[in-house]
Parts: structure tokens; sequence; C-alpha cells
């Protein structure tokens, strides 16, 4: 597009500070502390990254959103958590087993799960999610019904499992078969969408840390998640969450659980290399 | 409002070629001529509403300036935003021909790398919604009301 015929086009150097790689980041200076455990919200950014520092969503929101994440006795998603642990140990389908049947303990086996998803798999010839995961299990050994994303079940066992990385750092391989997954996860966020014609980076690369209206503009990151969203009112996943947002710019979302929004899911975390795992989050 | 914005649109998007003829007079997206001194025709031929683009500048769902831009004169709402420019005197910077073109089509106006949205411009991202194809976010009307209102924003 030739963007630069007119003679007022020494206002580009303005325009461009504006538009591109110029973010005066403003995370606020609090600490997350949970349980008495220190969170990673700000690390140097992994290899490769754009960003200098990656932090954590939670640096970005109010200090009443805050308080909500440091005790899980307000954490609004712990009544799911404690669901997904009754499930976990709940007998379903005709294999007559539950998690527990197999992976024992939850806080032992599942510990460090939720920071290298996705993953690769080599049977399904593509990344596990921890929702495809979950329910590769319930279908192939416990032989009972997957359940579907967003359901309250899926919400709760993705609470609850990624509870047991809490504190580990984001971790996920992105060489080997996981690298065109990356590339295509990065293609997607950079391609700007919908009417609004913007990309995920024109918001959470070039200008996080402003106000876009009451709203302060985070990195993206999806360290936390599920998420619990005052929002919502509830859990959603990350892939809700992508789905909102595309919404938002007034384009058509991709199907949660697509090859697309895994890619994006996958890259995400790669740029998020090094933050704790939040799970279960509180956002706003 | 909403109404007759609907109803334009509905007409404008049978096909390409139509969104020229929706509005008799009007000059369609792809037509629309950036000189350097910016879009110096009014895109319906007349001046626009100052009321009624102050009105389209902060409505959510139209022009939802204040998402990102800061503008004194409409500190009757509160939280704007700071992702683009602050607006306060703007009309001093600007001509309003380069006020026209900015909210036209930043990308050609200022540069391709910008974040703010063509409000008049068919170069759309990929997968837009259905409810929104082939479709501008401002009518050609509500692009003269805004400018017509920038043109105040002096200081």
């Amino acid at each position: 597009m030739n963007s630069t015929t007119f003679k007022w086009a020494g206002l580009l150097t303005a325009a461009s500070v504006f538009a591109a790689g110029a973010a005066i980041a403003e995370p606020d200076n609090n600490t997350l502390v949970i349980e008495g455990q220190e969170m990673v919200t700000d690390v140097a950014a992994p290899e490769g990254s754009p960003l200098s520092r990656v932090y954590s969503g939670w640096r970005f929101r109010s200090p009443e959103t805050q308080a909500f994440e440091m005790d899980d006795f307000e954490n609004p998603a712990f009544p799911a958590v404690e669901l997904g642990e009754a499930l976990w140990n709940t007998v379903e389908g005709e294999a007559g087993k539950s998690c527990a049947t197999c992976h024992e303990d939850a806080s032992e086996t599942m510990k460090g799960v939720r920071a290298s998803m996705p993953k690769w798999n080599e049977k399904r010839g593509k990344p596990h999610t921890l929702e495809t995961q979950i329910n590769a299990c319930r279908t192939d050994n416990m032989k009972a019904e997957a359940w579907k994303w967003e359901a309250p079940n899926m919400l709760a066992m993705t609470a609850y499992v990624g509870l047991q990385s809490r504190g580990m750092p984001v971790n996920v391989q992105t060489d080997g078969p996981m690298q065109s997954w990356t590339d295509k996860g990065k293609e997607l966020y950079y391609t700007r969408v919908g009417q609004l014609d913007m990309s995920c980076a024109n918001c959470h690369e070039d200008n996080y840390g402003k106000m876009i209206r009451a709203d302060h503009l985070s990195q993206g990151q999806i360290n936390g998640f599920p998420t619990y969203r005052l929002k919502w009112g509830g859990l959603g996943s990350i892939h809700r969450r992508f789905s909102g947002c595309m919404k938002n710019i007034r384009a058509t979302p991709y199907k949660r659980g697509s090859d697309e929004f895994i890619a994006l899911e996958l890259y995400l975390a790669s740029r998020g290399a090094g933050l704790s795992v939040e799970t279960p989050a509180v956002r706003n | 409002m909403r109404t007759i914005l609907k109803l334009g649109l509905a007409g404008a998007c049978l096909a390409g070629a139509a969104v020229a003829t929706a509005h008799a007079g009007n000059v369609a997206p792809m037509d629309v001529k950036f000189t350097d001194d910016g879009v110096t025709q009014s895109l319906t031929g007349a001046a626009g509403d100052v009321a009624k683009g102050r009105a389209v500048f902060s409505n959510r769902k139209l022009g939802n300036c204040l998402a990102c831009h800061v503008n004194a004169e409409q500190k009757e709402h509160s939280f704007h935003g700071e992702v683009g420019p602050p607006l306060d005197g703007v009309a001093d910077r600007y001509s309003e021909a380069e006020l026209r073109a900015i909210v036209i089509n930043s990308k050609k106006a200022l540069t391709d790398e910008t974040i703010m949205p063509g409000f008049y411009s068919l170069d759309l991202g990929v997968r837009v919604n259905k409810k929104f194809t082939e479709k501008t976010i401002l009518t050609a009307e509500q692009v003269e009301d805004v400018v017509a209102y920038l043109t105040t924003l002096k200081e």
C-alpha cells in the first residue's frame, strides 16, 4: 500500500511511534504471592522474542482484582477446582476407571503437565492441549464420553490439573515436530483480522501497558488458564478468550480446539516462557 | 440512527459495485482520492453535522474513538484510551482534508503499520464477521459528521 505520498508525511515519524514497537510498558510493581509461594510475573523474554520483558496479565490488573488471586479462599475459581478433584476420583465409563485409577495422586503425577502444554503427541500426529489430552484419556482409557471444550466438568478438570503446576515455569517445546505449529501460531498472531483490521500484536505487543478505554492492555499471556474472569462470572478456556478477542475485532473466530487455536496457544505459551503457571488465575 | 445505518449498508453490500450507488452522489470507498493534501472532497458533497459527529465519535458501536484517544471536549465520558495520540487541538495540527484522510483510511494517510482502523475502507482484515462483510465501519455521512466535529477541536 502506498502510504507516503502526502506532503504531510513528515508526520509519519510521530505516527509510527504510536503504531509499532514503542510500547511504554506500564505493568505495576506488585508481587504475586499465593499461599506463601512467590510467582514469577516478570521475566526476561525468551530468545528471539520481540519483547524485552515478559509480564503476567496479573501485573496489569487492579489491586482489587489482583487480591482475588492471592488467597485461595478468595479465589472464585476454587469451587471448580474442588469439583475437578471430585471428578478425578470418580469412576466413569465402560472400563470402570477414574483418573486416579491410573494416575493416582494428582499432586504428584500431574505436576508440570500444564506448564508444558500444548505438547506433541505422536499417535495423534499433532499437539495435545490439556483439553484434548483429558478427552483422549476419557475416550481411549476410561471408555467414557468426551467432554465439550467449555463444559463445566472440563473447566473444573483443567483447573484442577493445572493447579498442580502452579508456580512452575511455562516451558513448551517449539522445535522438532512442534516447529511448524509454532510458526503457524506466529503467523496467526501477526495477521490482521476482522472489520477493525487488527492483529494480536497491534494491541498486545505494540500497545501493552496502555489503556484502551477502561481496560489496561496486557501482553495477552496465557499462563493463568483456565482463568476465572469476573466479566464471565466463571472459568473459561484459552480458546474462549481467543474467540472473544476475535469477536471484538469483528472477525469470525476459529473454533475452540481448531488447529489454528492450538497453534496460537502454542505460540503464545512460547512467548510467555518462564512465567509461572498461575492456574486458576483471576482477571477482570 | 442505527436502523438507517443498517438499511443503508444492506443496500450497499448487494454487490461490490453497488456500494458506489447505494447513496447517490456519495464517493464509494474504493473511489476515494488521496492527494498530497489529504482527501480534499467531501464524501457526500456536503459539509458534515458537528453535533451528529460528536455523537458518532463517542458511540461504542460507531466511531468508538474514545477507546484509543483522549478528548477533553468529551469529558462527560470517563475512561479515555491512550493507544492513539490525544485529540485535543487536533484541528490545529491537521487540515480538514488531512483529518478526513486519516478517518477514512489511516493506513493510507499515516502508515500501514498503524493500529487505527480505516473507517471508510473495504481493505479489511481476514475472516471479517459475516455481519460486517463488505461494509465500512462508518457511512459517508458519518465520516463527514466526524470530520466536521474534529475540525472544531482547537486549542
